[in-house]
């Protein structure tokens, strides 16, 4: 089977303890994880963490089946680059001496639709959003230039391409069939 | 009713017997100590078993869970107390047995100092456990332990850990009851999807080699007659896994055996001649299937489970059908024709005498030279009517135990399977006597296995807890051994291994015992065992080099078993 690329999105609830035992499914099975951003989700108390893994997609099955298994886990997809809309965003601290002697380094910034927001006698600062090697690009052409004092890039975010809410859907769907069930609690 | 102001300690009390607790295995210590002092005055209600090592607590727990049904509880102090839980723990998971271990916790401003006896319990036990949670304040205890009690229970059971911090025993709150029977995250028995149904159906019907795997998500879905029901209807034979053994009776006509490295030729050889392979409630262990790659290869897989992640994990299936057993199997039964499959059925027979002539009668009727394992182990079954629990320890004692115990009712195997966990026996064998007062219990130890639980006989004496204790004595820990002389030229590394006297052990703890070296002895000593009121240890010294056959070497073809070795 051949690897690629898959985005696992995973939503939880808000409890301690939770990234670890996401990425202990990912180490446990020798699989890497390439990047991971975690945030709240547009839904009340829950947490989403986009993941990106490169492996076969027998294994991804398994990883997103594993991760579902987790009490506090509400629900885990796995996705390839066509089903989503993806980010990333980068900071590239370079050398603002350098940017004014060398003319070339703001036209590859501007090749690459970098913006710089910072700009003092000692530094600068670019950043730069986009699909990871429009960043990766970027980088690699700065640090020809010999420039960068500090680059960070964060993990990607994605948001789903389908019309379908499936994680609402979960939510509604579970409570309303509580509901019908117990009628009253406590 | 007016709420009244109590203790966390006080309140996790009255919310253990909320949920029906009535019996907990548990060791004090310091950062617990304001759980046992409010213990102190429920003793009426909560019968608490001091045991002599935290693992026998968790133990017990298990062996208490798995006789009964019930969820079985440990009480612990935090550090030690809690890390000597965690064999426990991790055998509970991967045997889906329903436990909840209680352990105190440093309180909440001590915590990550690595104050005196703090342990990060939720952090080790995460991976190990269904759900580990911290209680950090007294007015949390009630959820925490509703939520403890429904995640243990429902579903694919499993342990939950509870890391009970100080503060949270000790200050005040209004306490009242809470049961939990919803998670929103977290779907205890999957959706059926009814199509699945009907394609399992319409496989089965058009099969003609049908054949059943049975394992322990049976007793576990309590589906003993929706398994019959669905078997007879449509005249499908099975095997069980090991710890599947009790879900149905040994002497039904479609019992097979049991599967695995250790298990029965039958039900091995047909798992690869099968044109319909009908998995229910078991998980394709590695020690059931052997090499994955030559698995089954010839048959359309059913698999039926109840956990969703358990599909495609270690074999790939044609017909997944998600749901509790006790469910699906009644759907199943309801869509499968009535078939007979009588020469199918007969063609097990030449593999059990194959098997018979040239294993079992050696192991359970030699006739002559040492005492072997089998044959106590049938002698043990035949002499309660087959209707004993059997508590195994792990090694030789525990697959030829399992292997020649006969069961007639349901639940009655305990062992460590998917673990391994040597010294899970006899703890695990006290917990039964709780879960289930009015059977005997039996638990088979080797040596090894023995030796890492001792200290239990203190508990045992203590409590006279009616334990039948068979120790299946070789002076080697036998099926490491069995190894090294089949893969490793015979090197016993470190398994030859010198013996106390036992009798002088059991004496100092006041148990009843009785040392058995010769056949004809044995008839007599079992019976004396079975007549004794409470505890009895029963040592049997039994052939030092004696082997566990047929076997299927690890990494080979389930169907090619070696019959000697
Ligand atoms: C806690 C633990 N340590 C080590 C092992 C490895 N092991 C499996 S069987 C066995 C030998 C057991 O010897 P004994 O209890 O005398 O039983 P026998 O096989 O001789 O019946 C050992 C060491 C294990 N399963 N569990
Ligand atoms: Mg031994």
């Amino acid at each position: 089977m051949e690897n690629r690329l898959y985005t696992i999105l995973v939503y939880t609830e808000n409890t301690a303890g939770l990234l670890s035992q996401v990425s202990a499914v990912f180490t446990r099975r020798q699989i890497n994880i390439e990047s991971i951003s975690a945030s709240y989700s547009s839904i009340k108390g829950v947490h989403k963490y986009t993941i990106t893994t490169y492996t076969d997609e027998k294994s991804v099955v398994k990883v997103v089946k594993q991760i579902e298994k987790k009490v506090d886990v509400l629900q885990a997809h796995y996705f390839t680059d066509d089903e989503i809309f993806y980010h990333e965003i980068a900071l590239f601290k370079i050398s603002t001496p350098e940017l004014e002697d060398n003319p070339n380094i703001s036209k590859v910034i501007r090749s690459h639709g970098g913006s710089i927001v910072e700009v003092n006698s000692v530094y600068s600062v670019v950043k730069k959003g986009g699909l990871s090697e429009e960043i990766t690009s970027l980088y690699n052409e700065l640090q020809e230039t010999g420039c960068i004092f500090q680059f960070v890039r964060s993990g990607r975010i994605a948001i789903t391409k389908s019309n379908v809410e499936r994680v609402n859907e979960f939510i509604l769907e579970r409570e309303q069939k509580h509901r019908k069930h117990s009628g009253c609690k406590e | 009713m007016e709420t009244e102001f109590i203790t966390g300690a006080e309140a996790l009390m009255r919310s253990l017997e909320h949920h029906g607790v009535t019996t907990i295995f548990g060791y004090p210590g310091g950062s617990i100590m304001p759980t046992f002092d409010a213990l102190y005055d429920h003793t009426d209600r909560l019968n608490h078993i001091l045991v002599r090592h935290e693992q026998a607590a968790a133990h017990a727990a298990e062996g208490y869970a798995r006789v009964s049904g019930k969820t079985g509880v440990c009480l612990v102090t935090s550090g030690p107390g809690a890390t000597n839980t965690i064999t426990g723990i991790a055998d509970a998971m991967i045997d889906s047995t329903p436990i909840v271990v209680i352990a105190g916790q440093v309180g909440t401003s001590f915590l990550g100092s690595d104050a005196f006896q703090e342990v990060d319990l939720v952090g080790i036990t995460q991976p190990i456990s269904k759900w580990s949670y911290q209680i950090r304040r007294a007015e949390d205890v009630p959820l925490a332990v509703a939520k403890a009690f429904y995640i243990a229970g429902s579903g694919r059971p499993g342990p939950v850990v509870l890391d009970f911090t100080k503060n949270a025993q000790v200050s005040k709150f209004q306490y009242k009851p809470v049961s939990v029977d919803f998670i929103r995250s977290y779907v205890p028995v999957p959706e059926t999807e009814p199509n699945s149904v009907a394609e399992a159906a319409r496989l089965i019907n058009a099969a003609k080699h049908p054949f059943a795997l049975v394992g322990q998500g049976v007793e576990l879905g309590n589906a003993h007659q929706e398994l019959k029901d669905f078997l007879e209807k449509a005249d499908i034979p099975c095997g069980t896994t090991m710890l599947g053994l009790s879900a149905i009776e040994s002497s039904h006509r479609l019992n097979k055996g049991m599967l695995g490295m250790h298990g029965n030729l039958g039900p091995n050889v047909k798992t690869n001649e099968c044109d319909v392979l009908i998995a229910i409630g078991m998980r394709f262990d590695d020690r059931v299937t052997g090499n994955t790659e030559t698995y089954a290869k010839q048959a359309k897989i059913i698999h039926l489970d109840i956990a969703p992640s358990e599909i495609n994990k270690n074999i790939n299936v044609d017909v997944a059908v998600l749901g509790n057993c006790k469910d699906t199997l009644r759907q199943l039964a309801g869509m499968v024709y009535p078939a007979r499959h009588t020469e199918w059925i007969e063609s097990f027979k030449k593999y059990e005498d194959e098997e018979y002539y040239k294993v079992i009668s050696k192991e359970i009727s030699p006739g002559e030279g040492p005492l072997k394992m089998g044959e106590v182990a049938r002698a043990v079954s035949e002499a309660n009517g087959n209707k004993a629990v059997l508590v195994t320890d792990v090694g030789q004692n525990q697959l030829l135990s399992a292997r020649y115990f006969k069961y007639s009712q349901k639940r009655s195997i305990i062992t460590s399977g998917g673990l391994g966990t040597m010294g899970f026996g006899l703890p695990a064998a006290m917990g039964a006597t709780y879960g289930a007062p009015e059977r005997t219990v039996c638990a088979f130890m080797g040596d090894g296995g023995l030796q890492m639980s001792i200290q239990e006989f203190g508990t045992i004496m203590e409590h006279r807890i009616p334990v039948k204790m068979i120790l299946l004595n070789n002076n080697y820990l036998g099926n490491v051994r069995q190894w090294q002389a089949m893969f490793f030229n015979r090197r016993y590394s470190f398994t030859p291994m010198m013996n106390p006297d036992y009798m002088k052990i059991a004496e100092g703890y006041g148990i009843e015992s009785c040392l058995v070296e010769t056949r004809k002895d044995l008839p007599e000593a079992i019976n004396r065992m079975l007549n004794a009121k409470g505890p009895f240890l029963l040592e049997v010294r039994v052939i030092d080099e004696g082997k566990v056959l047929p076997m299927t070497p690890p990494g080979g073809t389930v169907s090619e078993m070696l019959l000697d070795c």
